[in-house]
This record gives structure tokens, C-alpha cells and sequence, in this order.
């Protein structure tokens, strides 16, 4: 976190070459600069959930819930059965391939579409107020309402499940690039329309630039969601193959496999974590050597 | 500078220029007055002309209309009577703050009024480094706007309207945001482009000693709807240097705006 301030303070208003000097001589940005915190602060987290969760499985279950210890089984069971078991780890690796492919082909779409919308919205307030609440109605749809129409619309397929996941992830790209492309700051505009520059280029040189770092939040967010909203969509639409992770964890839940469960839970958590990442990622590659507050 | 194979260089230009049109304003207002749709009254009638060679400074409270007089003067806003004579080709803008786009570095947020005026990559990366090095900011050329003072990005933002090699500057209160050190070094700056260059400026300003300094005549505004209640010719000659605040002629001056100026305020 220490590159969210820039370490370049700049030593008054002096003439240029000396201040390049102290510039020069300044050290390198303390990006590199590790801090054990943050590796051990998220360890020392999972160890005590992973103690917690040996104890609920020893003892809780039965004293807080009234149920048998085996309906949550002790992590070791859970690494042995579901990832160290090669049919069950081929099984759950399998159906999280489906899944990560059903979120990457949704979130791409999440995002051309929401971006797409957001530069319309952003154009003209009337059709801000034409598109933006049903933005937000369709943000506060429950899935399970609109199940019928979906399957009534959408052959068999990968159709209804990349519809599902759209519908969940789309609302966070939309609403942050349409801020984003709000927040050039008036001042820029004037330099802008000063130089009569056309709609376009203050698009492609102003708005967009000056919206990257909230477009990429969007995008962070949208992605956990993309993940989300495929797996809610395999619950709803399994047939046409490509049985996706939350397909197998329904299908062992029938078996009343929790290990397997289990296992398949942990997966879909790290392959939101992997998504989360990886957009954090790229958000500093992409804005963080101009942007303020990267992080 | 660098070598002469450029035409822009701006050294050569402005003798030129300043024989050429030393009896056309560059900038003339007639009668302009503005009332804003909401019903603000913010500029009363005001008629005046900036020739070539001319550094006028409007001095006056907050909230009188000074920016709506500069807004009107570049074209961004269209005043509600009178007319206003300036070619707009040749306005150059410094604004309030320094508007740099923090995903440019110097180098190509200087480039900006010359890419948008669509021209060449080389040539506006030649002009680009000229106005830096104009500016006292050789060796920043790569930095970010995060990575720059406030001072140093208000360079950067003189630097870029220098690139278009503008005839009438517009200043915006430029230093209104800077510390009083900093905002006499770069006054310091705008003089010496001033006495190169021999442009036509309107600047706008609250700081009296500012005002004095940087001008040739120093225009007082009265309190909404702001009005030109006087105007001060400056007599000081050009070279300017740093002491001339100090000097007992340039306090009386001073003391005279400031009367002017209690005197609209009431």
C-alpha cells in the first residue's frame, strides 16, 4: 500500500536543474518494498478458520446445530477426498474449466455491452435517464423470477447460462464507466473545446483516459460477479452438456459427498480470488504509474 | 534553443509580429455585458482593447465576473450583448489550475494544443521540447502530473500553451493556487516570455502586486455586475527585475489599485 502516495515530493519550486538532481538522487519508488503484513496477516486468518472449522466438525455441529460431525468434514478430509481422490479432483477440475469458460465468455460481454451502454448514457442526460433505471431494475431482478422467460427464449446450450451471468455482472461496469467518463474535470473540457476538438476525440483523448481508473474497478468487480452469475446460472439451466462446477456440486450433494462439496466450494473461491487478482493486476499495469490511488 | 531548421521557433517570430500589427487590438471588447441564464448578472457593460505589446491585468473581489470576462474573451461563453473582436486562431488559454491530463507525462501533455491542432508527431515533439526548456522544466519530460509540485505543473501548463506559439494569452487567475514564493518565480517566468515574445495579455487576478508587476495597465472591476471602475497605466519599463516590488513608486501604485478597488467594493 505504500505506493498509494507518491514518494516524489518535490522540494519547493526551484530552477529546473536542481531540482532534477534531487529528483534523480531520490530513491525508487517503495513499490518493491515488501511488507511481511500482508502475507501474514491473510495466514494467520486462515488458520484460525481452518482451526475453527476442525472444531465445528469435532464438536460444534452436534452442540450448537443439533447435526452429525460429517456433514462438515474436517479439512484434511476434504484435501484427501476431493483433490488428492483423482476421480473427484478430475470431476471438479473439469467442471470449473466449464465455469471459468462460461464467466470469461460472460464477462466479455458484460463488458463490451456495459461499456457500450455507459459511452450512450454518458453522450446525453436524456438518455442517462432513458437507460440507467433499468440498469438498476434489472440489478434488483431476482434470477429465479425470470428463470421461465429465459428458458422459454434461449435454445439449450451455453445460451441461458451466459445470459444469467450478463444479467448479474453487467450493472457494475455500465455504472462505473459512465462515472468515469464523467469525472474529466470541467476544466479539461474547456481545454478541449478551446482547441474545437469533435465529439470523438474528446472521447478517445479525454473521457475514456480520465475514466480508466473507474472502468477498471468496474471490471474488478464484474468479474467476482461474472463468476457468481455463471455459477447461479448452471443451478438454473444444466442441460446441453458442459456440466459447469456448480452442476457437480449438485450433482455429489444428491450423493451426500460433502467432502467433494466441500472441495468444489474451495475451488469456486479461489477461482474468484484468481479473477479479483488478476484485474488488480492489470488495473496497476494499465493506470498505476499516473493514477493517485492505485491499488 | 535548438536549431534553426524550425520555422515556430518562437524567438524569430515575435519581432515580426510586433511590427506588423502594432495599431490592431488583439483582443477588443464592445459593449460586452453578460447575464447568465439563471438571472446572474455578472458583467456589466464593459468596452476596452488589448493591443499587441499590451499586458492588461483585471483586478477585482472575488465573485465579480473576472473569469466570466475571460470566458467571454476566448469564446467558451457568448456574451448576452455587445461583441467581442479577437481571432481565435492565435488565443492561447491558461487556466485556473492547471488542467494537465494526469495520464500524460510533460512531454505529451505539452503536445496536446498541437496534436488537437493536428500537427506533425515530429514537429509538435520539436515544439514540445522548446516550450519545456522555455519553462524551466528540461528534465521533467517523463514525469506524471502526480509526480510534479504545483508550481511545476503550472509550468507545464504555460509551457503547453506555448506550443501553438499564441498571439493573445488569456490567464485565468494561473497562480491563484500556488504560494506567494512560487507565484513570484513564475511571474518571474511570464515577464521574461513576455519580454521575448511581446505578446497581447489579458490576465486576470486578486493579487494587487501581481497585478503591478506583470502589467503595462492594471483594469480594476467593481463588485457584481462587474464593471471596469478604473484603469492604471503601469510605467514601469521592461526588464522587469524581482526588486521592483520593493521600489516606493511601485507601493504608491499598489496604493492606488487598492483604493480603486475599496472604492468598487462599496
Amino acid at each position: 500500500m505504500s505506493d498509494l502516495h507518491n514518494p516524489f515530493i518535490v522540494p519547493g519550486e526551484d530552477a529546473g536543474a536542481v531540482e532534477h538532481h534531487i529528483l534523480d538522487a531520490a530513491p525508487p519508488t517503495p513499490n518493491a518494498k515488501f511488507q511481511w503484513s500482508t502475507l501474514i496477516g491473510p495466514l494467520v486468518t486462515f488458520v484460525l478458520f481452518l482451526l475453527f472449522w476442525q472444531y465445528m466438525h469435532e464438536s460444534g455441529m452436534r452442540t450448537f446445530f443439533d447435526k452429525p460431525g460429517f456433514m462438515l468434514p474436517s479439512p484434511v478430509t476434504v484435501v484427501d477426498q476431493a483433490f488428492l481422490t483423482a476421480k473427484a479432483r478430475g470431476k471438479l477440475i473439469n467442471g470449473l474449466g466449464w465455469t471459468a469458460l462460461v464467466a470469461s465468455i460472460g464477462l466479455a460481454i458484460t463488458i463490451v455491452l456495459g461499456m457500450t451502454l455507459a459511452m450512450i448514457m454518458a453522450r446525453a442526460k436524456w438518455a442517462e435517464h432513458a437507460v440507467y433505471p433499468y440498469l438498476v431494475a434489472l440489478q434488483a431482478t431476482p434470477v429465479l423470477a425470470i428463470v421461465p422467460v429465459i428458458a422459454a427464449v434461449f435454445p439449450d446450450g451455453i445460451g441461458p447460462r451466459l445470459f444469467v451471468c450478463v444479467m448479474i455482472s453487467i450493472f457494475p461496469v455500465a455504472s462505473n464507466t459512465l462515472f468515469g467518463l464523467l469525472s474529466a474535470d470541467s476544466g479539461q473540457h474547456d481545454l478541449f473545446t478551446l482547441s474545437g476538438a469533435s465529439r470523438f476525440t474528446r472521447l478517445r483523448k479525454l473521457q475514456l483516459p480520465a475514466a480508466m481508473p473507474a472502468i477498471f474497478t468496474g471490471f474488478r468487480i464484474s468479474a467476482g460477479l461474472s463468476v457468481i452469475g455463471a455459477v447461479v446460472g448452471e443451478q438454473f439451466f444444466r442441460s446441453g452438456g458442459m456440466p459447469g462446477i456448480g452442476i457437480v456440486i449438485e450433482e455429489y450433494r444428491q450423493k451426500i459427498r460433502f467432502p467433494q462439496i466441500y472441495g468444489g466450494l474451495v475451488l469456486v473461491a479461489a477461482l474468484g480470488i484468481a479473477v479479483f487478482l488478476f484485474f488488480g493486476w492489470l488495473t496497476k499495469v494499465v493506470v498505476g504509474h499516473w493514477h493517485e490511488s492505485t491499488r | 534553443m535548438h536549431d534553426s531548421t524550425q520555422p515556430e521557433t518562437p524567438a524569430p517570430t515575435m519581432v515580426t509580429r510586433m511590427n506588423d500589427s502594432v495599431s490592431r487590438p488583439a483582443l477588443s471588447f464592445n459593449g460586452v455585458s453578460m447575464v447568465y441564464p439563471d438571472g446572474t448578472h455578472a458583467l456589466g457593460e464593459t468596452t476596452f482593447d488589448v493591443h499587441p505589446g499590451e499586458f492588461v491585468t483585471v483586478v477585482g473581489p472575488s465573485g465579480c465576473g473576472k473569469s466570466t470576462l475571460l470566458k467571454i474573451a476566448s469564446g467558451l461563453n457568448a456574451p448576452t450583448t455587445g461583441s467581442v473582436t479577437v481571432d481565435r486562431t492565435k488565443v492561447g488559454y491558461v487556466f485556473q489550475d492547471a488542467t494537465l491530463l494526469q495520464w500524460r507525462n510533460v512531454q505529451h501533455n505539452v503536445e496536446l494544443l498541437a496534436e488537437l491542432a493536428g500537427v506533425s508527431k515530429t514537429e509538435r515533439a520539436q515544439r514540445a521540447t522548446d516550450a519545456i526548456n522555455m519553462v524551466g522544466l528540461g528534465g521533467f519530460e517523463r514525469k506524471y502530473p502526480k509526480q510534479l509540485s504545483g508550481g511545476m505543473k503550472m509550468r507545464a501548463s504555460l509551457a503547453r500553451t506555448l506550443v501553438l506559439d499564441p498571439s493573445m494569452f488569456l490567464f485565468d487567475e494561473p497562480f491563484g493556487a500556488v504560494d506567494e514564493i512560487t507565484r513570484e518565480r513564475l511571474n518571474d517566468e511570464v515577464i521574461s516570455l513576455f519580454e521575448r515574445q511581446r505578446f497581447a495579455a489579458l490576465f486576470i487576478t486578486h493579487s494587487i502586486s501581481e497585478a503591478v508587476f506583470l502589467s503595462t495597465k492594471v483594469m480594476v472591476m467593481s463588485a457584481r455586475p462587474g464593471r471596469i471602475v478604473a484603469s492604471i497605466d503601469i510605467p514601469f519599463e521592461y526588464p522587469r527585475v524581482p526588486d521592483l516590488r520593493f521600489e516606493p513608486e511601485f507601493a504608491r501604485i499598489s496604493g492606488e489599485i487598492s483604493h480603486a478597488l475599496r472604492g468598487a467594493h462599496a
